[in-house]
């Protein structure tokens, strides 16, 4: 390895640092106030930086640049207040869970917001006044903007650090951050500090995005690739410290630095190419920090977290009614190739249907009786996916081999990456499942080799008797029953109990001898075995499968679907998958801007209807049973 | 006594900081005893309290179950070998009936939570409605545990830690947020449990009424050490509790802090 090369890479590295260290910054800040982990944090990087290319452009004079800078981190401060006000102030009371997926649905708007005034198209800003040039180190020539933000991340770590030791309002801050209930009865103005403290983490993350013009061009990716890292920033370096946030981007920079420094190096005879292991090292440095220390590494243990939800109603095991809905409902499906000489769309529609339920399903057992909602389940739906195609076509096995290695592929991921989440609880797992998802899809983009990269995996025809249409569909119908008649014995079985007991009063479950953390991960893996089941069914009827399989839509699409459907009801995913697809193949089919509807959908869900559907279905038969 | 002790501290310390919470805290527990810590407030209740059950790991000492050293093991392992507890604020599974609370305690105790297949239901429900019975729960069994009466929640929470049959039961502060007759009425039910199960009690309480009326025996800790260990009437009349604990409040008073 050349010293030049590392050095070079380093210094770029600590470039790219400083813009994640401002989200995470951000990120860290609002939390500490409002307790509100915001999804639509990388939306503002990416607004700041679509802002700050415009108006770099449009300013005129030498100090157009660096006024369009300021300018734009600014006006997204200013929508971060107006976000404050508008929407969080509404959300402050609900339980964690949906605060999460209402942030998410600001970002979705926000994103589809961008693409309306952007367009598609990657923007790049113009090259910064002053600093064009490039400075000589070690003999190579480093860009003079990337030596200016390395130090623009200290600068700025050093002015959060006088702002918060300093000032009366970072006083409030800090001290909001220990104890909420106090500052609020000692009577300080929380509606203003809550704004003021969204306003100022917006406000960096705009910064960091603006930040970036003259190095990157703006793209609509940015929010979600940022977010994932963000998090990953802010679970190493612990939630709440600021300079924890920027010793993590530091150290993420650094070992991804030195992968690419390494370049290909031979271990035991094999050549690894270093530069391609970049994610795994950040997931590795994730990892370690974890079993370590899993508060991160500045950051407070977490107490021991009361459930915020209101309790649910008991689970009852079917009664007459429900099993004749449950019949009628089979019936129905197993009526639909017969629709298709009507209706040639049925079966087509239908299958869509029955890979929802299923992936749906699986992620209910998660968030409902496991109590772990997971932002990322789309891994284990793309594992199975990925790993049913390359059993298919590049092993060459028959249909059920090849559906079997999905599933297993499948559980193999969440057996790993769940051993990590059941650790953590809220909010930090929810971060979690959501970096380990962005691994997994970054992996899969980059693998060429194997994964086909960008372009997928094409021509994935399952043999017979799956060939046919009807065929394909009712081995689907088979697995989504199974699928759910599994889940239905896992939850009324003591294993479901446990791991209810688990979510409702964790260390009173501990008190009575329950490993609530193994029954945790057993239910993960179960819960990923069957999303892959639902990928692998996914990439028998598709044919053909893309990154965009396990892309982070596919886990907000499953989200949705349970909190459509209720989350306190078994019946509640079959139910929100069902009508999701089917507003999906509608409405959304219709727009460019599915995004958008699709996040107005959601905050009409968390303000307007938390039980979902099957909570709609029992309040209207108040006194019926809450179940299916 | 002649029988060994079901419960047995040697030399506990643990020191946060400079601050000794405990100091040398030995002291043994019996079958069918209740035994009271009690002391002012940081005189290391708690700590003593939380090393015992688990969540706390000294800094030297030794915890016994029956001869088995203990020290340091994780809560659910302690559970598992026979110990039971309740919360300061009782803990239940709200989301499940009343029965299945019991029920799915009774499974965990012995080892059958990873049941995947057969439904829990039936699995233990003659030995759950017995403890329900037991505790005066019988009426209230498929009730959701959400919407009971926290005196309700209290008992549910006792037949759970006493579902796996321990041999020794922890209670921090059983009676706190309960009023005078539910209060007295609740530790009279524990006496009644621990006398027919001969099961070991060591409780930490605020309520004199509660220790001097029921508790077969009282610690007094001030400062990390135990400084009296006797019956309720030797409590009473020590000179040394009196000064720096009773003290302060009427022997009969409501609280002592």
């Amino acid at each position: 390895m050349a010293l030049d090369a590392l050095a070079f890479q380093m210094i770029n590295g600590l470039a790219s640092a400083s813009g994640l260290f401002f989200v995470a910054a951000g990120l860290s800040i609002i939390f500490g106030v409002t307790r509100i982990v915001n999804m639509a944090h990388g939306a503002f990087y990416m607004l700041g930086l679509y802002l700050a290319v415009t108006l770099a452009d449009r300013l005129p004079g030498p100090l157009g640049y660096w006024g369009g800078l300021l300018l734009a981190a600014l006006a997204v401060g200013l929508l971060g207040a107006a976000v404050e006000v508008l929407l969080l102030r509404r959300i402050y009371h609900v339980p964690e869970l949906y605060q999460l997926v209402a942030t998410f649905a600001l970002a979705l708007i926000l994103n589809d917001a961008a693409l309306w005034l952007w367009g598609p198209e990657d923007l790049l800003g113009p090259r910064a006044p002053g600093l064009k040039g490039s400075v000589e180190l070690i003999g190579r020539r480093l860009p003079e903007y990337d030596v200016f933000l390395a130090f623009a991340g200290p600068a700025v770590l050093l002015a959060l650090h006088l702002l918060m030791k300093r000032t009366r309002f970072g006083r409030t801050v800090r001290a909001a951050t220990q104890d909420r209930e106090m500052v609020a009865a000692l009577g300080i103005n929380e509606a203003l500090l809550f704004t003021a403290v969204f306003a100022l983490g917006a406000f960096l993350a705009g910064l960091g995005g603006a930040l970036q013009t003259a190095r990157e061009p703006a793209n609509l990716n940015l929010d979600l690739a940022v977010l994932g890292d963000a998090f990953v920033v802010v679970v190493i370096g612990g939630m709440g410290s600021i300079p924890g946030a920027y010793l993590a981007a530091v150290l993420v920079a650094l070992v991804k630095a030195l992968c690419i420094a390494l370049g290909t190096v031979e271990i035991a005879g094999l050549a690894f190419n270093m530069s391609k292991l970049t994610l795994v090292a950040e997931f590795l440095v994730m990892a370690l920090v974890l079993v370590l220390r899993p508060q991160g590494l500045f950051g407070r243990p977490q107490a021991a977290a009361a459930r915020a939800a209101a309790s649910e109603a008991p689970l009852r095991p079917m009664g007459g009614t429900g099993r004749a809905l449950a019949l009628a409902a089979l019936a129905v499906a197993l009526a639909v190739p017969a629709l298709a000489t009507v209706w040639a769309y049925a079966p087509v529609l239908a299958l869509d249907m029955l890979i929802a339920v299923t992936f749906a399903a699986s992620l209910h057992l998660l968030m409902g009786p496991g109590g772990m909602a997971s932002f990322g389940h789309a891994a284990y739906f793309g594992l199975g996916a990925y790993g049913t195609a390359l059993a298919a076509t590049g092993l060459g096995l028959p249909t059920l081999p090849a559906f079997a290695v999905g599933i297993l592929a499948a559980g193999a991921g969440a057996l790993l990456f769940g051993w990590f989440c059941v650790r953590l609880e809220g909010v930090y797992l929810a971060m979690l499942t959501l970096a380990f998802a962005q691994i997994v899809w970054s992996v899969v983009f980059q693998w060429e080799e194997v994964t086909g990269g960008s372009n997928g995996l094409i021509g994935i025809w399952p043999d017979w008797p799956f060939d046919s249409r009807a065929g394909l569909y009712l081995a689907a119908l088979a697995v989504t029953v199974a699928g759910l008649y599994l889940i239905r014995r896992l939850i009324f079985a003591p294993f479901g109990h446990a791991l209810r007991a688990g979510r409702d009063a964790r260390m009173r479950a501990e008190a009575s001898g329950i490993d609530v953390a193994r029954i945790r991960w057993l239910a993960f893996t179960a819960s990923g075995m069957l999303a892959g089941a639902a990928g692998g069914l996914y990439a028998f009827a598709k044919g053909s499968i893309s990154p965009e399989t396990l892309a982070v839509g596919r886990s907000i699409d499953a989200l949705v679907m349970v909190l459509l459907g209720g989350l306190a009801s078994p019946a509640g995913p079959v139910l929100g998958a069902g009508a999701f697809t089917l507003l999906q193949d509608t409405v959304m089919r219709e727009t460019d801007y599915w995004r958008a509807l699709l996040g107005a959908l959601i905050l009409a869900l968390v303000l307007l209807f938390p039980g979902g559907i099957a909570g709609g279905l029992s309040r209207l038969f108040a006194g019926g049973r809450a179940d299916g | 006594m002649t029988a060994p002790p079901v419960l047995s501290v040697g030399n506990l310390a643990k020191a946060y900081g400079g601050v000794h919470a405990l100091d040398g805290v030995s002291f043994d527990v019996h079958a069918g005893e209740l035994l009271a810590l009690i002391g002012p407030n940081g005189a290391g209740k708690s700590t003593c309290f939380n090393v015992v059950n688990g969540q706390i790991r000294p800094d030297a000492g030794t915890v016994r179950l029956e001869g088995r050293d203990i020290t340091g093991l994780p809560p659910r392992a302690i559970a598992r070998l026979g110990v039971g507890r309740t919360f300061q604020i009782a803990a239940v599974f709200g989301s499940l009936t009343v029965l299945a609370n019991v029920e799915t305690a009774l499974l965990a105790s012995r080892g059958a939570s990873f049941g995947l297949w057969r439904p829990q239901d039936g699995q233990a429900r003659g030995e759950a409605l017995d403890l329900l019975a037991q505790t005066g729960l019988a009426a209230l069994a498929d009730r959701p545990a959400t919407g009971l009466a926290y005196g309700d929640v209290k008992r549910l929470e006792l037949a759970i830690a006493i579902a796996g049959s321990p041999r020794l039961l922890l209670m921090d502060e059983p009676t706190a947020g309960m009023g005078t007759h539910e209060r007295l009425a609740l530790i009279g039910l524990v006496r009644r449990l621990a006398a027919a199960r001969s099961l070991a009690v060591l409780f930490t309480e605020h309520s004199m009424d509660v220790v001097f009326g029921h508790a077969t025996r009282v610690i007094v800790l001030a400062r990390g050490r135990v400084i009296a260990d006797g019956s309720v009437e030797e409590i009473r009349a020590d000179p040394q509790v009196r000064a720096v604990y009773l003290g302060r409040s009427a022997a009969t008073g409501e609280r002592g802090s």
